[in-house]
């Protein structure tokens, strides 16, 4: 993963893996939720 | 409101992009429900006694200022920042929910016309232009990708409030999704209530999530030299004022609108149409309307991947020749689908799904389509102004469509062969869009900018 450098200051600083990983689990659980309701459903469709 | 402004929303050094991405999906899932009416579209219809042009309506007002609002306020967007923009879109998207449950537990049409419609779709605009500009610039290595995931959040919306609208239905009406049964308006109206309060939440997680760069950062690694110029992508500039001005803009918007009411065509009636196309000489459709609703997601995974796999195929295909690909081969599967698309339910599903996925890559190709023509300076308002071929797409696909169903029968009346007419005149239309993308050339020089005497890595800021 790549972080932020700005030009005037590149001074890494540790990106906060903790909020990463909530905020994609944010959007991730419930798009996650959709994919298996729907692959539920579909298989239905076929059946 | 000094809070939300684009200033206090610089990243800081060691700002992690990849927290971006969530940020703009958090917004995009939530507006994404606008793919999802169709599963309470025939409740509607039932409580108000309206036709389904009527109710098609609703959706077609939130088009429509969709396209207007994101041409009007992407400079506004531009200036403020996502912040603000993603607060402002959050008002307004859940606002229009709770005007519109209140327009459904009185019975008046109108109020829902002005909420969902147009103030939702307000919220639809701002909130859809907003990310897409902040990842642009967060990605400028890869532009592709960064399109993709800006977009490919609204049309996953749809997979999330399918399922969840019909859970919620059941929940407030027990015998919603029951053999024959509509769900009541009563249910649809508190449907309305508790989407407008967890739209409101996550949407200002993602307001509050957003950062922007700091001026002249660049992805560590990314040399701007290495950038691959490729036939019609031009180093040059074009004003958004000059750029509408130009043959190649209305061809595109063109080919955006064939490529879009093609599509809108089908989702905005995705669950009661594969209930109709499979529908019995007895009356009963062999598709419940819980399996419809799962088509209904199914579509919105080809929509998503579309938005994600195309777009990134056409930083190697080229942006022309990925179009050809959506409405040349759209035409020839939506005839087949028109003609074939009742002998089975794999055949069905499979045609429907590669539309879509074209309707989706459409979407998510033009803003780097745009970029090719007219270059990098203010993409984004050219890119809002392209988007009123959406608006306009969103009168004439759903018109479309239930004009010839209306005249059609009655629904829960309808068959296969009455989709065929509406069908086969948006095969004309791709058809039509075909032939525009195929005269799309360079830009004429005498629309360009002026050239200033820099670098394509320090050319100004992409506006959106």
């Amino acid at each position: 993963m790549s972080t932020a450098q700005t030009t005037a200051n590149p001074t890494p600083v540790n990106p906060s893996t903790g909020k990463l990983v909530v905020a994609w689990a944010l959007v991730g659980v419930p798009l996650g939720y959709g994919v298996y309701e729907t692959l539920t459903r579909v298989a239905a469709l076929f059946g | 409101m000094g809070w939300l402004d684009r200033e206090r929303t610089i990243a800081p050094p060691g700002f992690n992009r990849w927290l971006v991405p969530p940020a703009a999906l958090a917004v995009h899932l939530c507006i994404g429900q606008a793919y999802a009416t169709s599963v309470y579209k025939t409740a509607l219809v039932k409580h108000f006694g309206a036709s389904l042009t009527e109710i098609g309506v609703i959706f077609s007002i939130a088009i429509v200022m969709l396209g207007l609002s994101a041409a009007i306020m992407g400079t506004w967007v531009d200036k403020n920042g996502p912040r603000k923009a993603m607060f402002a879109s959050a008002v307004f998207w859940a606002s229009g929910f709770l005007i519109g449950s209140l327009g459904i537990f009185s019975g008046q049409l109108w109020l829902v016309y002005l909420g969902y419609g147009f103030i939702g779709g307000i919220g639809l605009g701002i909130g859809y232009i907003s990310p897409v500009s902040t990842l642009i610039k967060w990605f400028p290595d890869r532009p592709g990708l960064a399109t993709g995931m800006a977009i490919m959040g609204f049309g996953g919306g749809a997979l999330i409030a399918s399922p969840v609208s019909t859970a919620l239905l059941k929940m407030y009406d027990p015998n919603s999704g029951a053999q024959g049964w509509v769900a009541s308006g009563d249910s649809v109206g508190k449907l309305f209530l508790t989407l407008a309060l967890v739209y409101l939440a996550y949407m200002m997680f993602g307001a509050f999530t957003i950062k922007v760069p700091a001026e002249g950062w660049k992805p560590a690694g990314f040399d701007p030299a290495k950038v691959k110029a490729a036939t019609l992508v031009t180093t040059d500039n074009v004003s958004a004022r000059n750029a509408v001005k130009t043959k190649q803009f209305w061809l595109v918007w063109i080919a955006l609108f064939c490529n879009v009411t093609a599509g809108i065509g089908i989702l905005e009636q995705a669950a009661p149409m594969i209930q109709d196309f499979f529908r019995q000489s007895d009356g009963v459709s062999l598709v419940s309307a819980a399996v419809a609703a799962g088509f209904v997601g199914l579509l919105s995974i080809g929509n998503m991947s579309g938005r994600f796999a195309w777009s990134a195929t056409s930083d190697v295909t080229g942006r022309k020749r990925i179009y050809m690909m959506y409405l040349g081969v759209g035409a020839v599967l939506y005839t087949v689908l028109a003609l074939a698309g009742s002998s089975s339910t794999f055949l069905y599903v499979a045609l429907a799904f590669v539309i879509i996925s074209f309707y989706g890559g459409g979407f998510a190709t033009v803003p780097a389509y745009l970029r090719d023509l007219f270059g990098t300076f203010q993409v984004g308002a050219i890119h809002g102004r392209l988007l009123t071929a959406w608006s306009a797409a969103g009168i004439a696909g759903p018109l479309i469509v239930n004009a010839f169903l209306d005249a059609q029968g009655k629904p829960g009346q309808l068959t296969a062969a009455s989709y065929q007419p509406a069908l086969l005149t948006m095969v004309g239309l791709l058809v039509i869009g075909f032939a525009a993308n195929l005269l799309v050339k360079p830009v004429d020089a005498r629309f360009h900018e002026p050239r200033p005497d820099r670098v394509r890595s320090e050319e100004p800021a992409m506006e959106a």
